[in-house]
């Protein structure tokens, strides 16, 4: 009996390891004839045209594509980190009781509102509104991806923010207090400080979730290849750009292997992100 | 200018004056009705044994029962004079008086930062300012000699009984002019204690020290006067002396301080 448990455990753990191989793989196989083949690293990175369709001369530029995801990616965390530091800050150092745990429930709810939903709040709200408000043409843009990305992204920040103020103990609120600290010195000097590795570490999985989120950036980009100059412009992710044309390629073509080559950017990326969350959650720093 | 005269009402005036304190938990009370005065400049010892209302005592002097859930405090204490509950910024209160707590605590910075740490809330910029008071602090908690190669290395990695003196120098870097330490002895080993109490024999020149400690003989070393806490009410108040000499009325404290009991 216990040692089925034991196997189930491992069985358990493991296969995490082996899923994540495994798709690497998987992704690796299928784009590694175009990354040996047509792919050109300078064309990759520097050229905004990305023509894997043209009949005569295609290209695969992805530097519009990357513009596309870092722009909304970063006006999503100009949006995110002030929202979800505050929430974290107000529900882990302010708020007690029922109002706490009301709140902290209401987070992991928002947290789990589909990402099409808020494509969909995108599409229908901000995009009227942006025309409106801004007077521009099209609504659909970084701004508008940007911000509804923002708001998907900040409650699971929020979330881990909360979960590293509650780790500082609080014998060092105490300690601050008592030699006369208002509530909020005590917050910037000492608790922040102390959680500054668990706070980072939520602002890097924001990150990684702006890369690697999908559908609401498709749905209110504008989904159209272009280095963005003002937060006006409509731009195309590489997320919402494999989600779109993957369907339509024919299997071991060019096209859809250069899709792969994507994934497996986009792959290496969110995991260099994640990693890097990961150690400066474990404190692993230079000192 | 300080006369004669006001010399004399500020040794007629204590410190601290406690008036009918009783302090509750929700229904359960940890200290009833205790009346006593701390005076100027003199160790003043609470021994008894644990759930006696030292602790709670000490918490209610800072007025730490505002961050303390469920801690309710009647009756009166005047610091210098002044009820605590009317001091408007409390604040302002908390700072005149420096707290060590049982376990050391070394906030998550470096030694130098930790020990700034309370001029800075107070607004002193200046490195130099900081670096004298940062000096002379750890040098009074007997600790600078220790650190002084290595005042950017973390607080929290110093060993306990250094910790603890860094909380001491913490502590005194506000300039209090009343230092409560609670059992401030329970992580540290007997030598650095030694070296601690010689620290507060000269401390006490300048201020006054309440020493909450459930070593009795550290407060007959220590304290000019003693009190006895026991089961949340005060025993008796007497000279240390007397009270370690059989010269006290209180069967009770006899059997405490003899080791009967405790």
């Amino acid at each position: 009996m216990d040692k089925a448990v034991q196997v189930l455990v491992f069985v358990g753990g493991v296969s995490a390891i082996v899923f994540i191989i495994g798709i690497f793989v998987f992704i690796t196989k299928e784009g590694l004839p175009f990354l040996l083949g047509r792919f050109d690293v300078a064309e990759f990175f520097t050229s905004p045209r990305w023509r894997p369709t043209s009949e005569h001369n295609p290209t695969y530029g992805a530097l519009a594509l990357i513009a596309g995801t870092a722009s909304v990616t970063g006006l999503a965390m100009l949006v995110a980190v002030p929202f979800s530091l505050g929430a974290a800050i107000y529900i882990g150092e302010f708020a007690t009781g029922k109002t706490r745990e009301a709140l902290k429930v209401l987070v992991e709810l928002l947290a789990a509102i589909p990402s099409v939903v808020w494509g969909f709040i995108g599409l229908s709200i901000m995009n009227p509104l942006i025309i409106k408000t801004f007077n521009v043409p099209v609504g659909l843009n970084v701004l508008n991806a940007g911000f509804i990305l923002g708001l998907m992204a900040a409650p699971i920040m929020t979330t881990i923010a909360e979960d590293a103020l509650k780790a500082v103990p609080d014998t060092y609120r105490e300690a601050a207090e008592a030699m006369g600290a208002t509530r909020w010195q005590v917050i910037f000097r000492v608790v922040i400080p102390a959680a500054k590795n668990g706070l980072v570490a939520a602002v890097l999985l924001g990150v990684g979730r702006g890369f690697g989120e999908t559908m609401a950036v498709l749905m209110a980009s504008g989904h159209s290849i272009n280095l963005p100059t003002s937060i006006f412009d409509s731009v195309r992710a590489l997320t919402a750009t494999i989600a779109a044309e993957l369907g339509e390629t024919a299997v071991g073509s060019d096209h859809y292997r250069a899709l792969f080559t994507l994934g497996i950017f986009l792959f290496l990326i969110t995991f260099i992100i994640n990693l890097t969350a990961d150690l400066v959650v474990r404190g692993i720093r230079k000192k | 200018m300080v006369t004669a005269a006001d010399r004399a009402t500020s040794v007629a005036r204590p410190k601290v004056e406690v008036r009918d304190l009783t302090i509750r938990y929700g229904q359960k009370i940890a200290l009833h009705n205790v009346t006593l005065d701390i005076r100027e400049n003199e160790i003043f010892g609470i021994i008894g044994p644990a759930n006696s209302g030292k602790t709670s005592f000490v918490r209610a002097l800072n007025r730490m029962d505002l961050f303390t859930p469920g801690m309710r405090v009647d009756g009166t204490i005047r610091f210098d004079g002044r009820e605590i509950d009317k001091w408007r910024n409390v604040y302002a209160l908390r700072k005149r008086i420096g707290v060590v707590f049982p376990l050391p605590v070394g906030l998550p910075m470096t030694i130098y930062d930790n020990v700034a740490l309370a001029p800075r809330l107070s607004g002193v910029k200046k490195r130099a300012v900081l670096d004298e008071i940062v000096e002379r602090c750890l040098q009074r908690a007997a600790l600078w000699d220790e650190v002084k190669d290595r005042l950017d290395s973390l607080g929290s990695l110093l060993s306990g009984g250094q910790q603890q003196r860094l909380t001491i120098a913490r502590a005194l870097s506000q300039d209090p002019d009343l230092l409560l330490l609670d059992e401030f002895s329970i992580a540290v080993d007997p030598v650095t204690t030694m070296r601690i109490e010689d620290v507060l024999k000269v401390l006490k020149e300048e201020i006054t020290i309440v020493l909450v400690t459930n070593l009795v003989q550290q407060a007959r070393r220590l304290a000019d006067r003693t009190a006895f806490f026991l089961m949340g009410e005060m025993v008796e108040i007497a000279d240390t002396e007397d009270l370690f000499t059989r010269k006290t009325e209180d069967e009770r404290t006899q059997a405490y301080v003899e080791g009967r009991f405790g």
